[in-house]
């Protein structure tokens, strides 16, 4: 009972984390159709980035918003230099995406080293949470809490706001919104931005489980992918509700099956490309 | 074709001229640009950006391998099973990778590598994992010893001359016309009567066997094999070769395989950060010449000439 | 990003000429020339960047000579990819002419090398652990002064057993060759002093997290053996505590898992924790103290493992160059001058056995906080420790190799 206890607490965590990251990504991809290979790279700087200002403020919470802010501008300088340059080479978007990811990984280790540095966990969250018998570390329920907070705003802006209307219509159809007047590059920057901010802070977030090391960007942006073409690109519900699916499947399947843990992890995306492109939630066949 | 002559003529005096360490960095060069040809034939003239070509490299060679290590059998036996065995593979996955086009192409070829790289790394009793299967032997065709480094460069130059060859006759063959024509007017073909899918899929197994091919290159020069070379990475670099050199044209991933192959092995002695240097090349190549470096030079060239 | 410009003319001047006269022959009085294969980028960057200062910092004390000579050193950054290393290899032997190696840092690179250092015969003094290289499959030129992967966890098998008195444990390691000569040496120590491994579990090398594995921990087990390289080692320490585990199961670790490069950025959870290493920055020799503090003093963080390995390579290249009044160009009788004699070294005396491996002293240590920073002092000292332990050789080599099959796990309850 506690081992199933746990590992369902577990995977709901690490799914939080997940939101965190696929959610930017989803958006970005859904609204611009860019594959944003740079993605794990931005949650790993954001998490470097969070380390530096730990030390000079040492808040958890103030650092991730600060270092979301950031990575925001970079997302923005990227975005208006460099990806605004290849518009309509779809391609060449997701290389250069990829060759910047290079860069980032190389910069973050000439400037923070190659040392795994840790992200403190925040002092009134570090012992674990006793319930029922069951010891569970109470940073990683913050990290869910968070993780629905989040959901929850970010429906809020997409839903009900004009800016989250003017980007469900670019990702419903691009031309039409711009017919309509809708300023759709000046909303590329804005929700590439966005993404970035969200990964970013995902990283100082995700800091106390993951601490902040060279390869971060690696491990994290497979998850970002699958949990996106799962649940369905450019749609909230279906990050959220790709990322806790992942967050189970990765779990408990590598608990269970641990030899196939690459096949468990990527057989339902495969899957789900092959037989149902659109995702379980998206607008359109990635 | 007088370039191509002398392009020949110029690889084949080049250990005459160079030292040891120089042949060794042609062999790849070559190894990497049939790899890159292989890519080519998917995106250049089929418009399938693939992401997951490692694949097929990776697994001829764990097939080459493991025939020789489990099996104790020659090459006789091996080079055959590697190319069917990864031909095969190819086929299957373009069933899966074919149903989708452009980006959801590019995600499940991805997808497809990145589940065999993980069973490489995993299935531990088979593939020994992390460790690579090493204790190789290079293959002695007639009974030439290959272990010399000029030895194994003139015998990669013929299998390079060879692949090219039989890639240059397919481009230029109707089948290769058609697949230029699904490539830019895919709707159109269909309408006129071709079978868009099919025609991709066999050029999907094409390329996935001259993948195979370079992959069987690739273990006999390293004479070990380790799950990285089926990595992200490495698809990723070969995909740079063929943008860098021009996508769409016969030379344009020999040029792009030999910039990486310099700017990785050579250029990497000199300077420390040269992971960041091959993500600029990759970055400036792609924003600013997108169309590739062959055609870029030849555009140059060719308003060099007119105005003469 | 740095551009060596001197570096780059003086190789291009000297590949063209070597290139064109291939059969240059080199005068005694020509430096020595010495390459380091590293890892200087990627994931294993960390360990690779020390392993290149410590050298520096022995060549610099002795102004860039060893037994008369002077010393170039070139470097090779693998990347952490095994095909790289060895393509690295082949660029220092080919390019630079290197003589004498030290490295590689990773098993796996050493394994894909393998093949190319007999061919080429290259003096190697090696950092990488893998277990058969200096076994059942021994290579000729290789050397290793640091230690095989189960080296230093059969000794804490039997301190766990004998000193602790556990009598249950259980172990996790990476999921790599490392990891499992590492547990199956522990494995059988322990099994042969009456104590019984109950779990056995190997994460991959990159999980990005714990939680699943501290899930299945049992609860009724004495202790746990950590056999992690890199990071992970102090990852699971952390994320122990956090689940409240700690307390519970005690940890004791292998070679790499608490290591001093780690060991900085941890916290109380680490205190008391016992590894075992061939190596500490606490050993207190007049060699050791010297080079900590020296190192300390130009880093600001204390030696480990990847800055002691090149170190005590380099002493051992050194003192053979000696013996051999500097004469590299005798292969053979360097490899010869190495394997007889001992060598005086920042961790300890050294010999090295007719297999190329070395026997020294394993330090137990324990993690104690000193002038406000953490550290392992040693509590105990095995010494002569051989890559067979207590074990006779012929036998130890007539059984396959450590792995995750071998030897057979007994006692694992469900």
């Amino acid at each position: 009972m506690q081992y199933w206890a746990i590992q369902t607490l577990n995977s709901l965590a690490l799914g939080g984390l997940l939101f965190l990251l696929a959610a930017g990504f989803s958006l970005i991809f859904g609204l611009m159709r860019i594959a944003n290979l740079t993605h794990g790279a931005l949650y790993m700087l954001g998490a470097y980035i969070g380390v530096s200002i730990l030390k000079v403020v040492p808040n958890l919470w103030a650092a991730a918003i600060l270092s979301g802010l950031v990575v925001a501008a970079f997302g923005g300088v990227l975005e208006k230099l460099v990806l605004r340059k290849l518009g309509g080479n779809v391609l060449g978007q997701v290389l250069v995406t990829l060759g910047i990811a290079f860069i980032l990984a190389d910069f973050c280790l000439v400037v923070w080293g190659g040392d795994p540095i840790p992200v403190p966990t925040p002092s009134w969250l570090q012992q674990p949470l006793r319930v029922a018998g069951l010891a569970f570390p109470a940073y990683r329920l913050a990290v869910v809490v968070i993780a629905v907070l989040v959901g929850i705003i970010l429906f809020y802006f997409i839903e009900k706001t004009r800016l989250g209307a003017m980007i469900r219509a670019g990702v419903d159809d691009r031309e039409m919104a711009r017919a309509v007047g809708i300023p759709v590059s000046r909303l590329f920057t804005t929700v590439f931005c966005l993404g970035a901010a969200l990964a970013g802070a995902g990283g100082v977030i995700g800091g106390p489980i993951m601490s902040a090391y060279p390869g971060l960007d690696a491990d994290m942006l497979p998850l970002a992918l699958i949990v996106v073409i799962l649940g369905g690109v450019g749609s909230l519900t279906g990050a959220f509700v790709g990322s806790f699916v992942t967050g189970f499947v990765y779990t408990f399947g590598v608990a269970l099956l641990p030899d196939l843990a690459y096949v468990i992890l990527f057989l339902p995306m495969i899957l789900v490309i092959a037989f149902r492109p659109r995702g379980l939630f998206g607008k359109f066949a990635a | 074709m007088k370039r191509w002559i002398v392009l020949l003529l110029a690889c084949i005096a080049l250990p005459l001229v160079s030292g040891e360490y120089y042949i060794n960095l042609a062999s790849q060069i070559l190894i990497f640009a049939v790899f890159a040809s292989s890519i080519n034939l998917l995106l250049g003239y089929g418009g399938l950006p693939t992401l997951g070509h490692a694949a097929y490299l990776g697994v001829a060679a764990y097939l080459s391998a493991l025939v020789a290590l489990k099996f104790g059998l020659g090459h006789l036996a091996a080079a055959p099973a590697a190319l069917v065995g990864t031909t095969l593979m190819a086929a299957a996955f373009g069933l899966i990778a074919l149903r989708a086009t452009g980006l959801g192409f590019l995600m499940l070829t991805l997808a497809l590598s990145q589940v065999l790289w993980g069973t490489a790394l995993r299935w531990v009793s088979v593939t020994d994992g992390d460790n690579g299967l090493r204790g190789l032997a290079r293959p002695a065709p007639f009974g030439i010893n290959l272990d010399g480094a000029t030895a194994f460069y003139y015998f990669s130059l013929v299998i390079t001359v060879i692949a090219l060859a039989f890639m240059a006759r397919f481009v230029s063959s109707p089948f290769g016309a058609a697949l230029k024509g699904t490539r830019d007017q895919a709707r159109r073909m269909s309408a006129l009567g071709h079978d868009v899918w099919m025609i991709r899929w066999l050029t999907f197994i094409y390329a996935g066997f001259w993948g195979a091919v370079s992959g069987l290159l690739f273990v006999y020069y390293h004479k070990y094999i380790h799950p990285v070379s089926l990595s992200l990475a490495n698809s990723a670099e070969g995909l740079l070769a063929v943008i860098a050199g021009g996508s769409g044209t016969l030379a344009g991933p020999l040029v792009g395989a030999a910039i990486v192959m310099l700017l990785k092995n050579y250029v990497s002695a000199y300077v420390e950060r040269w992971n960041m240097l091959l993500g600029f090349v990759f970055v400036v190549i792609v924003v600013f010449m997108p169309e590739g470096v062959v055609p870029g030079v030849k555009r140059l060239w060719r308003r060099f000439i007119s105005r003469a | 990003m740095s551009f060596n410009r001197r570096r780059f003319i003086q190789a291009t001047g000297a590949t063209a000429a070597v290139s064109a006269f291939p059969g240059v022959s080199v005068s005694q009085n020509a430096p020595i020339r010495l390459g380091l294969m590293t890892v200087k980028t990627g994931p294993l960057a960390s360990g690779g960047i020390d392993m290149e200062r410590a050298l520096v910092q022995y060549l610099k004390e002795r102004n860039n000579t060893l037994a008369g000579r002077k010393v170039e050193l070139f470097v090779g950054d693998s990347g952490g990819v095994p095909a790289q290393s060895r393509t690295k290899t082949q660029e220092l032997v080919e390019r630079d002419r290197i003589q004498v190696m030290i490295g590689p840092l990773d098993t796996a690179s050493a394994l894909a090398t393998d093949d190319y250092i007999r061919q080429a015969q290259l003096l190697t003094l090696s950092v990488a652990a893998a277990e058969d290289m200096t076994q059942r499959k021994p290579n000729p030129w290789f050397t290793r002064g640091t230690s095989t992967s189960s080296q230093c966890s059969m000794p804490l098998a039997e301190y766990c057993a004998k000193t602790l008195k556990m009598k249950r444990m259980a172990v996790i390691a990476d999921d790599i060759a490392y990891g499992h000569e590492m547990c199956a040496g522990f494995m059988r120590v322990f099994e042969d002093n009456g104590g019984k491994v109950v779990q056995r579990m190997f994460p991959p090398l990159t999980v990005p997290d714990y939680g699943t594995y501290l899930a299945q921990l049992k609860t009724n087990v004495d202790g746990i053996f950590l056999g992690f390289a890199g990071s992970n080692g102090f990852r699971f320490v952390r994320q122990m505590n956090e689940f409240g585990l700690i307390k519970k199961v005690t940890p004791v670790g292998g070679m790499t898992a608490l290591d001093e490069a780690v060991l900085r950025n941890m916290g109380d959870e680490a205190l008391g924790i016992v590894t075992s290493c061939w190596y500490s920055a606490e050993i207190q020799n007049p060699i050791n103290q010297k080079f900590a503090a020296a190192f300390r003093n130009e880093w600001k963080y204390d030696p480990g493992f990847y800055a002691a390995a090149t170190y005590t390579e380099a002493a051992v290249l050194d003192q053979t160059l000696q013996r051999i009044k500097g004469n590299i160009e005798d292969k053979p009788g360097f490899m010869k001058a190495v394997r007889s004699g001992t060598f005086d070294t920042c961790r300890g005396p050294v010999r090295f056995d007719q297999y190329g491996n070395v026997v020294g002293n394993i330090y137990i240590r324990k993690v104690e906080r000193k002038e406000g920073r953490l550290v392992n002092r040693v509590i105990h000292t095995y010494p002569n420790v051989s890559q067979f332990w207590t074990y006779k050789p012929e036998e130890f080599l007539k059984n396959p190799v450590y792995s995750r099959d071998f030897p057979p796990a007994k006692n694992l309850e469900p």
